[in-house]
Formats: C-alpha cells, structure tokens, sequence
C-alpha cells in the first residue's frame, strides 16, 4: 500500500484519476494549485487507486495524504 | 480632475498607491477580499469595500463589482496596480464608458502590447530587433516540431497571453517540446483564456533588462535608464538592480532610445516598461511591453529621485511630463529583493500564519510591504509578501547595505526566500556582476545540493 502526500499545502484544483483505476508510476492523481503554482502530484509506483481522500476545492496542507494507491 | 482613486489591487502595491495619493491630496478607496480583511492596505485607504470571496474571479477579477464599488464611492479614477486586470484591455475600456479615469494607456494599446505575438510584430514594424522566433501563433504540434528544425534547441516556448511566467517554458529537444506545448498551451487557456503559443529561440546566457518609460499626452516620451533583473526562478524575478551591472554607457543610451522610439511609435502613454535580453555582446532583443507599474518600479525611484506612481497620476490627469531626457541622470545604485513565502530550496509556496514579522529599518533601506505580524498569508494569491530595497552610492555598498538588511530580517510561522536571497546576493558571481537569467540553474541550485 502507498500514501500520496501533497508536497506543498494548496487546494486541489483537479484529480485526475477515479477510485479503481489503474495507475502508471508518476502518473498525475491530482494537481494541487497555490499561490499561483500548479504541482501535479503523482503515483511513485504503479498500483490500483484504493481510495482518494480530497476532492477538488478542498484544502490540503504539506505532507496530507491524498490517495492511496494499492 | 482625479480627487478620489479606488486601487482595484491588493497588498504592497495598493499601499504603495495610497502612500503617493495621500501626498498628493487625493483621497483612496481599496477594495479587498474576505482572505484580505486584515491586511495592511485595508487600513491604510480612506475608505474601504469588501468585494467578495477570496477566489479571484469572485473579488479582484470580478469587473462588475469593482466598477460598482467605484460609483458608490464616487471616484474619478481606477489605479490597477500590477497583475489582475492592469492589462485588461476590456477593463480600461469599461471604465471609460462609465466616465472613470483608467490610470494607464490606452486599452486599444495594452491589446496590442498583451499579445506577445503582435507585440512582436509592432515591435519589429518600429525598428526594434526581437528575438529570432515565430512570426505567428503556433496551431499544433506538428508545427512546432517542424518550426523547431530552423529555430535549433533550446527553444523558449510561451503563450502569447502569458505572464507571470505561467505557459512558458524551455524545451532542448522534440521529445521535450511535443509533451510541453500541449500542457503549456492548456495551461494559458485556463489562465488566460487563450491557449495560443509561440516559440522563440533561447538566448542562452543572456541578461534580463528593461527600460522604465514615461509619455505624456502631448506626445512627449523618457526614458527612466535601465533595471537589470535576470535572476529569476520559475521564470519570475527575485533580485533586481538599477543600472545594470553589466551594460556600458552607449549600450544604455542606445536601449534607452530604442525603448523612447518604440513607445513613440505605437502612441503609448503612462507608465510602461520595455523589457529586452541582451547577449554577452550587449546585442539587445525586445522581449515583452508591461503596460503597467511593475513590481521593481522602486529601485528606479531610487536612482532617478522620481515618483513613478506621481507622474502616472500627473499624466492621467493630462499634466505634461516636466523631466526632460537631458536632465535625467543616475545617483547611486538600488537593489531590490522580493520576499517570498516559499520553500528556499523547492520554491513550492508557503502560505500559512506569520507570528513575527521585522523588516530592516535605515537610511537606505526602503520596505514595501504587504504583511505584519500575527497575519495569514493565504494559498490564494501570489506568494511575494514584502520587498526590501536597499540603495547605496555605489554597488557594492548596496550589495553591504542588502546584506545586512536581510541578516536583520525576521519572519517566524511560515518559510521564506529569505536564505536563497542571502546566498545570491552573497555569491561571488553575483558580486561580480555576472548576473545572467541562468544564475539560479548554475550557481544557486547546485550550492544547496552540495550544503
């Protein structure tokens, strides 16, 4: 199992994946916005979305978890 | 007449705006988000509206509301500050069909300065050398894979509406630039609302300055000299210094002429800037026109003894200008840092609560700030807090003088820049006066990979 942290805290201006799906190492899950700065968050290994923990909008600080990857 | 401005901004620059309006007998009204209910600027106006929610299309880029608030605070004149909508060409139109003063130029000139495309173009059609690159927008891939072959790698590549860095990008290869120009070209769209792109050829080792202008409208146009600020990270400036260390007198005399001619040329008027690269052999290239005060406008203050925000007013109300080229000269040096709430080694923003803030106080030492202790700083807008400006007779009493201003700086809760801009400014290269755009990428990013 992998946690998905947010590198920096933000709001999550797009999740890029759905709950089941099949991801890629580095694949985009969500693209956090802040002050001005958009940062894709990615997948460090390859795996199966297990849960996605934000949704867009919300607010995320440095080192929440925002998915887990199976 | 202007007898009352409302400052359609936010932070340092709106309080920069209302320092000079309260000297000069005009009355302010700011107008601010919920995220900015405490802010300094707030205060600081005579009077002061909500706009709405901290998102900016509901308060800072919400047109209809400003220009609301404008009518019932009964202003004559709307100053934008930078960013948001200080080159809205629709914006400036709008507050003159509701018979308000828009402190700036003309909205049918800032629409031809704010596409980088056309602004290539009228650059080129007045005589001033652009950089080497596409003639028109970029419509797919293919094309600029193909474009690619007779520009050669590295290629900067940028959406005509950009700015802030946001859309642009250098690419080294056909790999690197068929993934960049789709996510680059989306990007612009979803900033901007144009996804068009161009490419120009990457100087490399080149230098980032511009030429501070002022034109009047009787037709009369100078030239405030040169801003050196090519040490940027993610293509957004960090330091930057007046006059350049770099570019002699007949190169200065020469830009400054250039810059004069191409205002002239396209009938600009208020204050804009003309920002150019320049190679090792000073060979300089029009970049892009900022038809708006800038961020770094204090260090020309500095070493002209000018108010910039003064002669905008004064030409907004149709004063002709009363500094002529001939008696313009330089006095001393002025460097400007920006503080950021950023990770010094990342760059990844910061936002959070500020417990303790202390800025550096002196005789050549000058804060513009946008925070105080006890303040959140919010993930909502641009991460600059604060600039430091320090002058001296000479530049490396200003390099001494900076020094000792940023050791003295205190910011406690979130992080800051603050140790990047010690190590720059600290840097033998930057002493030295070589002061490229690539600085960051060959000086500062390894020295903290070996620390």
């Amino acid at each position: 199992m992998m946690e998905v942290k947010a590198s920096m805290a933000g709001s999550v201006w797009k999740v890029t994946v759905k709950e089941g799906e099949q991801v890629q190492e580095d694949q985009d899950i969500v693209i956090l916005e802040s002050m001005k700065m958009e940062i894709p968050i990615g997948a460090e290994d390859e795996g199966t979305v297990k849960e996605i923990k934000v949704a867009e909008g919300d607010f995320v600080n440095e080192g929440d978890v925002i998915a887990i990857i199976e | 007449m202007i007898n009352k401005v409302l400052i359609a901004n936010r932070g340092e620059i709106a309080a920069r705006v209302i320092r000079t309006c309260k000297k000069m007998g005009i009355q302010t009204v700011a107008v601010y988000s919920e995220a900015d209910q405490k802010a300094p600027f707030v205060a600081l106006a005579d009077e002061s509206y909500l706009l709405g929610p901290p998102r900016v299309n509901e308060s800072y880029l919400n047109t209809d509301k400003i220009l609301q608030i404008a009518k019932r605070a009964d202003v004559d004149a709307i100053h934008p500050g930078y960013g948001f909508l200080s080159e809205n060409a629709v914006f400036a139109q709008k507050c003159q069909d509701e018979g308000l003063i828009f402190i700036g130029p003309a909205g049918e000139i800032m629409q031809k300065m704010g596409s980088k495309i056309a602004a290539r173009k009228t650059m080129q059609q007045a005589g001033v050398p652009v950089v080497p690159g596409t003639e028109g927008g970029v419509a797919s891939v293919e094309e600029a894979l193909q474009i690619a072959k007779g520009i050669g790698y590295p290629i900067m590549l940028k959406a005509s509406a950009g700015g802030g860095g946001i859309g642009m990008q250098v690419v080294q290869s056909d790999a690197e630039l068929a993934k960049a120009f789709a996510s680059n070209s989306k990007r612009a769209e979803n900033f901007f609302g144009d996804g068009a792109m161009f490419m120009e050829k990457k100087l490399e080792h080149a230098r980032h300055v511009e030429i501070q202008i002022l034109a009047d409208n009787d037709g009369n146009a100078v030239h405030l000299f040169e801003r050196e600020c090519s040490i940027q990270r993610r293509n957004q400036k960090v330091v930057e210094e007046a006059p350049s260390p770099f570019i002699s007198e007949k190169t200065r005399k020469k830009m400054g002429e250039t810059a004069v001619k191409a205002a002239k040329a396209i009938g600009y008027t208020n204050a804009g800037t003309i920002e150019f690269l320049v190679d090792e052999n000073e060979n300089f290239y029009f970049l892009e026109m900022n038809t708006r005060i800038q961020v770094e406008h204090a260090i020309t203050e500095e070493i002209t003894g000018l108010d910039i925000v003064e002669e905008q007013l004064n030409i907004a109300n149709g004063k002709a200008l009363t500094i002529d080229q001939d008696t313009l000269t330089i006095k001393g040096h002025a460097i400007e840092v920006r503080i950021y709430a950023e990770d010094p080694v990342t760059f990844y923003p910061s936002p959070g609560h500020i417990t303790t803030m202390q800025a550096p106080t002196g005789d050549h030492i000058r804060n513009e700030l946008a925070v105080t202790s006890d303040y959140d700083v919010t993930p909502f807008y641009d991460p600059m807090i604060g600039k430091l400006i320090v002058t001296g007779e000479t530049r490396q009493e200003a390099i001494s003088g900076l020094k000792t201003a940023l050791e003295s700086y205190h910011i406690d809760g979130i992080k800051t820049n603050i140790p990047m801009l010690k190590a720059v400014i600290d840097h033998d290269q930057f002493k030295a006066g070589n002061t490229t755009t690539a600085f960051v990428q060959e000086y500062y990013l390894p020295m903290i990979k070996t620390n």
